[in-house]
């Protein structure tokens, strides 16, 4: 599992991105924010237009080209990506590592569902990665049922990435609570961008 | 770039688990007094027989504790109309004349360098009589808690309920610098002489106070994740009493000290435990697919008070400490969590959630009456004072966490302020053993 042969790594950049794509056309066909779900900056250009469009440069891009029926030689000809360098690319759906939520829920949007599960077969695909999943809440109620409820978002995440394949021992949850917000301020514009989880990658 | 994150936990995790002196001091401000305190005027101490600067002012410590307390108002120094020291020397027209109902006269004697003998009485104008005169002991250190004692006295000998003037709060604070380092911090009800139990680079969090008053259990993030940890406060000596994977959080001390009730999610989502202390022996008393946290015992220790969403939304329920099914105890508001159950064990206090206000309430067990007792929109964590008469809680106020107080007839209410960082989870003390 340590070592890592090429042609793995070719494997597994083009499964890469088949699933991205499939993922960008899910998000093609759902109305930017329609459920209702509070809209993100982070999510909206992150996953949809780095894929959508193709304009980001770097294996995901290409990869991307690939699975579109362009030129395909651009992931064959190019030098194979490291897991880390796959995790390090600033665009495509694996970037996109927050997840958000609504108010005391750990129900995942539509949305939120198909960027994990990009991200659970990138993890069910790499035996070397781990993840841990950081849950957290808004600051309004009582700080332990917040705690609580970060933890129950965790385990929302934590079963989509299981149910792609990814195994139990990668994948760690934990619950901040209200203990750390991503942004400060008292009103919803802070609490929508406090209700999340955040996926943070390890490769060993 | 969040790879190198795990590192930064590692080099992070900085902790002092000593008691040592804080630099930053609590500030108390009376936001809100109360009509009809009883007014008492307490002359300044007579200190004129000690060597050199008495180091505090015991009148104004006294004072200040009256005030707080909503029931009795103490009369402004520039005010007094006269200086007496002792019972003989008053004159009580003159206090009478200027509407005192009481009166504390005091001295101070050096018995030995360093040694002081203090007295005070306490006096009733209108009588004109002594209520009370004690003589005690002290030495430098403890002057501010002779003072506090003092206030127990007065407050007793006039309310009939015992002061809580010289118990101990303690709270967690986070300071702001972008590191957000945490300090577990325990203080005078007063917030002089406030002191560090624990420092961190992660979250602290759920401070419980032992029966005894001499331990706290509470939530370290020190590893990364949440264990629950019991501390000695007088030699800092700690274990962790808990690390299952999942949560470990909301540790609360039984009554007669021997259990910890806990909350764990190792065999799933968040149930209630209790931990005897000594076997570290557990037993499961809930078992839910819902969020099942905060527990915190009834005064008499037979059954466990706790927060669960299994309707739905978070709401109080009580289940006994052997197990057994859970009762509903709250139906108004779509949000009731974290409760407090006074030392009569009749009230509830609570955080209470309507139309997205968070507001401190009460529940009284007897008439099923629920009153809320704040006014802002983000408070939490109300703890009752061991007297049941005031509930200390936290509030957002601008982007500062601070503390309040506030009588449970939530008609007085002080501010209790630290202008280095959010101070949060207030846990308020237990009575010193007499």
């Amino acid at each position: 599992m340590k070592s890592f042969h090429h042609i793995k790594s070719w494997l597994l950049v083009a499964l890469l991105a088949v699933f991205i794509s499939a993922c960008a056309t899910t998000q093609e066909e759902m109305p930017a924010g329609g459920d209702g779900a509070p809209v993100y900056d982070q999510s909206q250009s992150g996953s949809s237009t780095g894929i959508v469009d193709g304009s980001s440069s770097g294996a995901d891009a290409s990869g991307l080209e690939g699975a579109d029926g362009g030129d395909g030689t651009a992931i064959v000809d190019g030098p194979p990506m490291t897991v880390m360098e796959i995790l390090e690319q600033t665009e495509g759906t694996l970037s996109n590592r927050t997840i958000y939520f609504e108010f005391d829920s750990a129900k995942l949007t539509d949305e939120s569902l198909a960027i994990l599960e990009t991200h659970g077969n990138f993890v069910a695909g790499n035996g070397e990665v781990a993840v841990r999943l950081e849950g957290h809440a808004d600051e309004r109620g009582s700080r332990e049922y917040n705690i609580a409820l970060g933890d129950r978002r965790a385990q929302s995440v934590r079963r989509v990435l299981l149910f792609q394949g990814a195994s139990s021992d990668q994948v760690e949850t934990v619950s901040y609570g209200e203990e750390q917000p991503a942004v400060s301020g008292h009103d919803e514009d802070a609490w929508s961008k406090n209700r999340r989880v955040e996926l943070i990658y390890t490769v060993n | 770039m969040q790879l190198t994150r795990p590192i930064i936990y590692l080099l992070a995790v900085f902790m002092l688990a000593m008691v040592q002196p804080a630099n930053a001091a609590l500030t108390i401000e009376i936001t809100q007094g109360v009509d009809g305190a009883l007014p008492i005027a307490v002359v300044p101490f007579d200190t004129s027989r000690v060597s050199g600067k008495f180091p505090v002012d015991l009148a104004e410590i006294i004072g200040s504790d009256l005030n707080r307390s909503g029931v009795l108002k103490a009369m402004a120094r520039g005010e007094l109309p006269a200086s007496p020291h002792y019972s003989k020397d008053v004159q009580y027209s003159r206090w009478r004349n200027v509407g005192q109902d009481y009166l504390v006269v005091g001295r101070v004697l050096e018995s030995s360098a360093g040694v002081y003998t203090i007295e005070f009485q306490l006096l009733d104008v209108l009588k004109q009589k002594q209520l009370v005169g004690r003589s005690m002991s002290a030495k430098k250190r403890n002057l501010r808690s002779r003072a506090h004692q003092i206030s127990d006295f007065i407050y007793e000998q006039i309310t009939g309920t015992r002061g809580a003037f010289n118990t101990r709060i303690a709270f967690v604070r986070a300071q702001k610098d972008a590191a957000r380092k945490y300090v577990l911090q325990v203080a005078d009800t007063d917030g002089f002489n406030a002191q560090n139990v624990l420092e961190s680079d992660e979250p602290i969090m759920s401070p419980s106070w032992s029966p005894d008053g001499k331990s706290l259990a509470y939530v370290s993030f020190e590893s990364s994740r949440p264990e629950i940890f019991i501390q000695q406060l007088a030699t800092a000596r700690r274990t962790k009493v808990s690390g299952f994977s999942g949560l470990n959080s909301a540790p609360s001390w039984s009554p007669d000290g021997k259990f910890l009730a806990l909350v764990l999610s190792k065999d799933g989502s968040p149930d209630i435990y209790t931990m005897n202390t000594a076997t570290k022996r557990l037993k499961r008393l809930t078992e839910h697919r819902s969020i099942d946290t905060e527990p915190v015992w009834s005064s008499d220790g037979r059954s466990i008070i706790f927060t669960s969403d299994r309707s739905g939304s978070p709401q109080l329920y009580e289940v006994s400490a052997e197990g057994g099914r859970p009762k509903r105890l709250t139906f108004e508001g779509n949000y009731n969590s974290a409760a407090n159950v006074s030392p009569d064990g009749r009230y509830i206090a609570m955080v209470h959630g309507d139309r997205g206000q968070y507001k401190i309430a009460q529940l009284d067990r007897e008439t099923g009456n629920l009153t809320v007792l704040t006014d802002a929109s983000l408070d939490e964590s109300p703890s009752f004072s061991p007297n049941g008469k005031m509930l200390l809680y936290a509030s957002t106020l601008g982007n500062n966490g601070l503390l309040f107080a506030v009588s449970i007839d939530g008609r007085a209410k002080h501010k209790l302020s630290d202008q280095d960082g959010d101070i949060r989870e207030p846990v308020w003390g237990p009575f010193e053993s007499k």
